[in-house]
This record gives structure tokens, sequence and C-alpha cells, in this order.
């Protein structure tokens, strides 16, 4: 069995304010990550999937079959964009980089059989870096 | 307890399938199926998995892991274009896929603690591999 990995970058712009709680509860939740005008990061995403080796290709994974999908659920629609503006789900969800791996995950999901129509690869996990020093992980099994 | 050391090299393969077309070849590998060549810098992150010796401290002492490291992987493909001058890739495509696991069969006869090797082919792309375990769902 093979893992193989990539890694993506974006970069877009959030703000973290729950409409659940009051503005003092979000302030002090939240903190600077509330500021109503947003603030972005550099995102770094490692989308891994696993399988065995295709004898003709001697690969695991069609990686440029990955960046395609990659390209067209998640980096077109997130790349240099408002989060909670430009991208439905966080409309009402909160941008939170635990969201956004489930998001990332879901997406990947719901067209991973148009990428990989066979048995295998099966997509293992996100990992997604908020900054170098925030890193968030979601196996794709937790997802539905 | 897992311990992990790491090595590079630098090495120019080709990949590509003499059984296919050269259009089907494109299509499956890309710019890496230039005839030519090209190149990488590889990392490669050996991982060993077990107890430190009571006495020692050490799961294995790291000078014995970098010489085994620099005599089986090291030497042998540094510097080396891996499709003419490192069997077995004048018949094995020299993917990620297959070089970790040619790495693997050179490493395991020497190292019993063998967990896995992550081979990194650019920052942007990289293989784990644990042996010969089959794909489970």
């Amino acid at each position: 069995m093979f893992r193989v990995t990539r890694r993506y970058e974006f970069a877009a712009s959030h703000r973290l304010h729950s409409t659940q709680l009051s503005d003092d509860e979000n302030r002090r939740l939240y903190g600077k990550c509330n500021n109503p005008y947003g603030h972005g990061h550099n995102y770094v995403i490692e989308v891994s999937a696993r399988g065995p080796l295709d004898a003709s290709t001697g690969r695991a994974v069609d990686t440029a079959a990955l960046d395609r999908l990659v390209a067209a659920g998640v980096l077109a629609p997130f790349q240099h964009r408002n989060l909670n503006e430009e991208v439905a789900t966080f409309a009402q969800v909160v941008p939170t980089s635990e969201n956004l791996a489930a998001e990332i995950c879901r997406r990947l999901k719901h067209d991973w059989r148009s990428a990989f129509p066979g048995e295998w690869p099966k997509l293992e996990k996100i990992r997604i870096a908020e900054t170098p020093r925030n890193i968030f992980e979601i196996e794709a099994d937790e997802i539905e | 307890m897992l311990i992990t050391r790491k090595v590079e090299f630098s090495a120019s393969h080709v990949c590509r399938n003499p059984a296919l077309s050269d259009e089907e070849n494109q299509r499956l590998f890309g710019l890496a199926a230039n005839p030519k060549g090209h190149g990488h810098n590889y990392v490669v992150e050996v991982s060993l998995q077990g107890d430190p010796d009571p006495v020692t401290g050490m799961v294995l002492d790291l000078k014995e892991l970098k010489e085994i490291l620099n005599r089986e992987i090291v030497g042998p493909y540094d510097h080396r274009f891996l499709n003419y001058e490192v069997p077995p890739f004048d018949r094995v495509i020299p993917t990620t896929e297959n070089i970790v696991r040619d790495m693997w069969q050179r490493l395991e006869p020497h190292l019993p603690a063998l967990h896995a090797i992550r081979l990194y082919e650019t920052p942007d792309l990289f293989v784990d591999y644990f042996g010969e375990v089959p794909c489970s769902a």
C-alpha cells in the first residue's frame, strides 16, 4: 500500500464569528480573528490518497488527475476569496480551519469518482496549515 | 517509539512505459516523460519503530543508521541517472512509488525495525510506504 500526498496552497480571508453568540462573546472567544473586516492566511493543504500500484504506470495515484480535482473543487473557489462572503457554506458555518478542512474533504469526496472511477485510489486524509504553527488534520472517513 | 533520520540525494529520471505510445506516455506522465530526463532533489525520511535499549537508551545508534542509509541509498542513488545507472530502473519505471519500494527492499535486510519510508520527489509531492501490506478498504 502506498500513500501519496500532494501539497497545495491558496490565500484567502475569513472572519470567525458565530451567529449563535453575542458580539461580546464573539470578541472574547475569537479575539483578533473576530475583527469585522476579516483577515487572511496563506493556507497550505496536503491531500493524501492511498492505493496499490498500477502495473502499467508504476504509480498508485495519477497526480495530474488529483491536481485537476483539487484545482476545480478547492483552489478555484477558495483562491483569493473572502470565505465568509464568497463560499456558500461559510455564510452559516464559522470558517475555522476545522470547518474548512471538513469542507475541503467533503468537496473532494463528492467529486472523487469523477477523477478516479476505479476502486483505487481512495482519499485518505486532508491536512491544512492555517499558519505554519496551526495545523489541522481530518481523515476522509470522518466525513459522510 | 518512532525514530526518523533524513537523507537527501539528487538524481535524474524519465517516467515512461516503453510498451505505450509517445502520446499515451505524454498523457500519463506529462513533462516527466521527456526522454532526455530531468532531475529532482529527493528527500528520504526513514522511520524505525522500537523500544529504546535499556543500556544505551537508543532504538538504534544513529551513527549506524547513517552509515546504512549512506551505503544503501545515497551511494547508489546520488547524482545518477536512475533509468541507466541504478537497477531495477532499467526495466521498472522510476516513479516515486517504485523508488520508495526499491529503497524498502534495500533497507529491510539491514533494519529489522524499519517502519516507514517517506520519499519527497519535490516539497509538493511525497509518498509513504510501509512495506508490502495489502490495501484495505
